[in-house]
């Protein structure tokens, strides 16, 4: 009985530290009432997609059903953390901000399969290919109608 | 008998937890192995809670049920801990808890590249009635398992396991190969072993309804592990062998279920072991704790 005292009492430690570390390197409290802020250097990590990630198109832009797989995507993986309409939340930014809706799909589908490790996006490269060009159609739809914002356009 | 009925209030403490949090449904996306790692860590705050279990063939000796509850947290993006309770029931002898386990793997770079490294630690705290066989390693053996439970559990090992994982992924396919040493504090040689895997979602597009029974919730696989001696033998000269195909379903509602038959490839592994799983990831479980002590989520 001793053994699994201790084992619970070791488990409950390490998880207490690890949700404590966790939660030290978090974001600031944002102001009452208003919208959480991120620091624009979050957005920037799209900037960094290479040239040829930017331009990728997407392989299901024509997918008449893209946009509700995707949303669906969206439901299960990220709106614990970007929020249920990816208005974002203090755990991480909105995804309906214009550095999002006019990012291309390509720089989009890389920021999504590499994550910002250091800034607690997860790596989702998990996601078999399509589904992360269906969570790319779904995000760029947040931003209503914008056929120019599907295509590539050239690296600031 | 008092031991066993530990483990089971152990199991349904743990799995009551997850019912008691109730998160929002989350689909996790687990991989099916139940020994090679990939290089995927658990999403920063999230927890999982899993069950796990082990039939075994022994020739020579009694069959065995081993079996481990294990608690993965993600720390950071970068980051995953966990930490493990083993036991097992040899038949016609007894059951037993026989240690535990903390493990952390650590992802070395900060981008996906095509093969991607990950660090893996772990310290162990077992007795040598432990069957659980989350891995092979050095020169374990089937016949070490004849031991009986009580003479068994007077061996206390300490280790230190050291994984270097590298995992890629390609058109859908995960491939992971895995690399093992290690190290019992009392005195023993390093030893060594292997894992590797291969697996893919039975569909790559997601359904544009929401479904349960759908190709892309499963991810079928394979995964091959052994043992490669010791410092002093190296080689695969008395190591013990397995090929197991494994298959996972990850259901909308958090669960995931895995299965997986094992053979073994020698004769100094088990013929047989039959292992199968159950988890369910609890999103925002970091949030939730900080919460309940009056922080910020």
């Amino acid at each position: 009985m001793k053994a699994v005292a201790a084992a619970l009492a070791v488990s409950t430690s390490f998880l207490a530290a690890s949700v404590v570390l966790a939660q030290s390197r978090s974001s600031g409290k944002p102001p009452a009432g208003a919208a959480p802020k991120f620091d624009p250097v979050i957005y920037a990590e799209l900037q960094k997609a290479p040239e040829k990630a930017r331009n990728r198109t997407n392989p299901l832009q024509n997918d008449p059903d893209a946009v509700a797989a995707g949303a669906i995507l969206f439901e299960q993986h990220c709106a614990e953390c970007h929020g249920n309409s990816a208005e974002g939340s203090r755990k991480a930014p909105s995804l309906q901000v214009p550095e999002v809706q006019t990012a291309t799909p390509g720089a989009l589908f890389w920021l999504l399969t590499n994550g910002v490790v250091r800034k607690k996006m997860p790596v989702w490269s998990k996601l078999p290919e399509p589904q992360r060009w269906q969570l790319v159609r779904y995000i760029k739809s947040l931003g209503g109608p914008a056929p120019a914002g599907d295509s590539p356009v050239p690296k600031p | 008998m008092a031991s066993f009925c530990r483990l089971v209030l152990l199991g349904f403490f743990s799995f009551s937890l997850s019912w008691v949090f109730s998160p929002p449904p989350a689909l996790a996306q687990e991989r099916p192995y139940f020994v090679a790692y990939d290089h995927y860590l658990e999403e920063p705050g999230n927890l999982e809670i899993e069950y796990f279990s082990t039939y075994g063939t022994q020739r020579g000796g009694n069959n065995f049920h081993a079996f481990w509850t294990e608690f993965e947290y993600g720390a950071t993006a970068w980051w995953t801990t966990e930490f493990y309770l083993d036991g097992q029931t040899t038949f016609h002898d007894n059951t037993l808890f026989t240690g535990l386990r903390w493990e952390n793997r650590f992802r070395l770079l900060k981008r996906e590249h095509f093969i991607n490294p990950v660090l893996y630690v772990e310290y162990e705290n077992k007795n040598g009635a432990d069957k659980i066989l989350k891995e092979a390693e050095g020169h374990d053996l089937e016949s070490d398992f004849l031991v009986a439970n009580t003479e068994a559990q007077k061996e206390h090992i300490h280790e230190i396991e050291l994984k270097l994982i590298l995992s890629s992924t390609f058109k859908g396919w995960n491939f992971t190969e895995n690399t093992l040493a290690a190290k019992n504090l009392s005195n023993s040689p390093w030893e060594f072993g292997y894992a590797l895997g291969a697996s893919r979602p039975l569909a790559l597009k997601a359904s544009a309804k929401r479904c349960t029974v759908c190709p892309q919730n499963f991810i079928g696989g394979v995964e091959m592990y052994g043992g490669l001696g010791d410092r002093h033998n190296f080689g695969l000269h008395d190591t013990a062998h397995y090929l197991a195909p494994v298959l996972a379903w990850n259901l909308p509602s958090g669960w995931t279920l895995r299965i997986s038959p094992g053979f073994g490839l020698n004769d100094n592994s088990h013929r047989f072991l039959m292992r199968w799983g159950i988890s369910r990831e609890i999103t925002g479980f970091g949030s939730m704790v900080s919460r309940s002590f009056g922080g910020h989520p």
